[in-house]
């Protein structure tokens, strides 16, 4: 493999594991609603963002990433409490005007809490970058890159576990697959969407902290990944946790080898030329459920 | 005798309430807020200090000040609003303002069809060539940044360069000024990469370059955080030859945000950045460092060349006021126009009928990240 194709491949990883973990947190709301949540990229802003402030204010990292994972948890269930759930009978395409509307309240208010600049977060475990092959012509990836893959396995395995095991796991799949019957059998309807809303922002905050030794963040981050991260959740298949991975991690590769080979002005156009291809050919996504029409 | 009391009282007359009521009106259209408010922000914050301390020191021709300024959020639709406003309704005496290229553009054609001097702070070349009648700019061009960093890497030995750019209106703007100027320049450009707006990561672009045979040099066109995450990317990938950004990052926020990658990196950019570490002998020295004092002792934040824009754009207006003898729109433009050996934050301007910026190249000077701070290049 010539060093560049490596370098490509792990340029890949690093963008698609950054995506990943930005479209792990769409699944929970969508499967709890069938809502695609659009302020979910503010989450991950709010999580850098907070993370940066506090760890500036002189704590130390962890308490930062916690304290702000708080931050954003307690953001997602005001915008469930206040803006979801007043409108919870309308239909969905309001409730995803709605999430539009509150991504735009949160960045003025990002703007308003902190500022309008970059901020950094140093990496978990240094910045020296790990080499594969030889040092001269050797390609490299960021020890934080590892912690964003690390942190999507764990969220994936975790998510599984939830859905599949825990009974709050079990209602929300159960209000997504039939809201009337789930509230018949005793599921509040109100809790489920408050549970998901808080976990898929905790989720997103988490993915903040992890991504801004990579990136930087800044108030208006959360409006290109959340749509990179929506793109592939789309490509993985809506719901599905290992699919959000790994459609992450095919546009993310899709994008640095369509730049390393073809055009770096056109990278964003191929990745969004095939997911318009896999969406036409797998409607579902590659991991999606399929859905069973009832005739 | 009688005479002599009749023109006293003439002049007592003409500089009494009745000149004090009708104050000489600056129109502002800035992006305070939004994507460009790094750059609207400190442009308002120097117009309003400058204004007070103008008016503090007895105003301009026996006039007061007053500032009319709109918020245009990097709008170029806003700024052609605001700017309708500010020449029917506010009846302003001259226009200071654009932060960006786009709202710039916006406001050529009213100022054009109103007869009103205009004093642009945005970047491009388009806003002064062809040349307009009304239309000046305070700012350096991307044409004089390309030129200076080629002149650079020439003096270095490197003929072939990379570049690599952003999506924005700046990054695509620096990016055709260079391609156009790099073979006068005597500068090959072997490999042009793009990066998109919000990119998290640069390596792919980075290692494509790396990879092309002949690269000695590599230029960065762009601003925000993307020129941060290329120096990253860059030292990680372990390039060896020199890097190049653009006097879009002109500000310590890109050195605090690229850290120890930002050692060795070279700049273009006004003096106003390396203030203090001008020789006594620049005739800079005195304005840079008297507007950096009064900016940062009153705002309690870092001076940028943004700001510096403004404070050209006001006081090239009040110079041209006070030669005209008047704030008469006409008289001010060509007062304007005739400028000649102005000391600004941005370098020397002399204007001509054929120039409405007036700079040279030597109003850039070649900065190098030396131990996480600016340093001037011989």
């Amino acid at each position: 493999m010539s060093p560049e194709l490596t370098q490509y491949l792990l340029s890949g990883i690093t963008i698609g594991a950054i995506y990943a973990l930005v479209a792990l947190g769409f699944s929970i709301i969508f499967n709890a609603s069938h809502v695609i949540n659009f302020a979910q990229g503010e989450f991950v802003m709010i999580g850098g963002m907070a993370s940066a402030a506090f760890f500036d204010a002189g704590l130390p990292l962890p308490v930062a990433i916690v304290l702000s994972i708080g931050v954003a948890t307690l953001v997602g269930l005001l915008l469930e409490k206040l803006a979801v759930e007043p409108a919870r009978d309308a239909s969905v395409i309001t409730l995803i005007i709605i999430t539009i509307g509150a991504s735009i309240l949160l960045r003025g208010l990002a703007t308003l809490v902190w500022d309008k600049k970059i901020h950094r977060l140093p990496a978990f475990s240094g910045e020296a970058p790990i080499v594969i092959g030889s040092t001269a012509g050797g390609a490299t990836l960021l020890p934080q890159v590892l912690w964003v893959l690390g942190v999507s396995a764990a969220a994936v395995a975790l998510l599984t576990w939830f859905f599949r095991r825990t009974l709050t796991g079990k209602a929300i799949l159960a209000v997504s697959h039939n809201r009337l019957a789930a509230r018949l059998m005793g599921i509040s309807v109100r809790r489920v969407l408050a549970v998901s809303f808080g976990l898929s922002a905790a989720l997103g905050a988490l993915a903040g902290a992890l991504i801004a030794p990579i990136s930087f963040t800044a108030w208006d981050v959360g409006v290109m990944l959340g749509l990179k991260g929506f793109a592939a959740a789309i490509l993985g298949g809506l719901g599905s946790s290992a699919g959000a991975v790994l459609g992450g991690l095919a546009l993310g590769l899709i994008e640095s080898l369509g730049a390393g080979y073809l055009s770096s002005a056109y990278k964003d156009v191929f990745a969004f030329l095939i997911i318009i291809a896999a969406l036409v050919f797998l409607p579902n996504g590659l991991l999606g459920r399929r859905a069973a029409e009832r005739v | 005798m009688f005479l002599r009391t009749l023109v006293a009282a003439a002049m007592a007359l003409a500089l009494s309430p009745l000149a004090e009521a009708q104050p000489i009106r600056i129109g502002a259209f800035l992006s305070v807020t939004g994507p460009a408010a790094f750059l609207g922000d400190p442009e308002q914050k120097t117009l309003e200090l400058y204004v007070e301390k103008l008016n503090a020191a007895g105003g301009v021709l026996g006039r007061k000040l007053e500032l009319v300024a709109y918020d245009s959020a990097g709008d170029a639709e806003k700024a052609r609003g605001y700017v309708k406003r500010l020449i029917e309704q506010d009846k302003v005496d001259v226009l200071v303002g654009g932060s960006t290229t786009g709202e710039t553009m916006a406001a050529v054609p009213l100022a054009e069809a109103a007869g009103m001097p205009f004093i642009s702070l945005a970047g491009a070349v388009v806003i002064i060539e062809p040349v307009k009648k009304w239309v000046f700019k305070t700012p350096h061009t991307d044409r004089m940044a390309c030129e200076k960093v080629f002149a650079d890497m020439r003096a270095r030995g490197a003929t072939k360069a990379a570049l690599i750019s952003g999506a924005g209106g700046f990054d695509r703007s620096m990016r055709a000024e260079c391609l156009k100027v790099a073979g006068a320049q005597g500068v090959q450009i072997v490999a042009d990469e793009t990066y998109g707006a919000g990119d998290t990561d640069m390596t792919a672009q980075l290692a494509k370059i790396k990879g092309t045979p002949g690269v000695q040099a590599v230029l960065n066109a762009g601003f925000g955080q993307g020129p941060a995450i290329v120096t990253k990317n860059y030292r990680q990938l372990g390039i060896g030859v020199p890097l190049y950004q653009s006097h879009g990052v002109a500000s310590k926020q890109y050195v605090s945000l690229a850290g120890d990658a930002a050692e060795g990196v070279r700049l273009p950019a006004a003096a106003l950045l390396v203030a203090e570490t001008l020789p006594d002998a620049d005739p800079q020295k005195k304005v840079v460092t008297g507007y950096k004092r009064d900016y940062e002792s009153r705002f309690k934040q870092e001076v940028s060349t943004f700001g510096g824009h403004a404070y050209d754009g006001l006081m090239l207006a009040v110079e041209a006021m006070k030669r005209a003898g008047s704030a008469d729109k006409a008289k001010v433009r060509d007062a304007l126009e005739a400028t000649r050996g102005y000391m600004g934050t941005a370098g020397v301007v002399n204007m001509s009928a054929q120039d409405h910026m007036g700079l040279d190249l030597t109003a850039f000077r070649m900065l190098e990240v030396r131990k996480g701070d600016w340093t001037l290049v011989k």
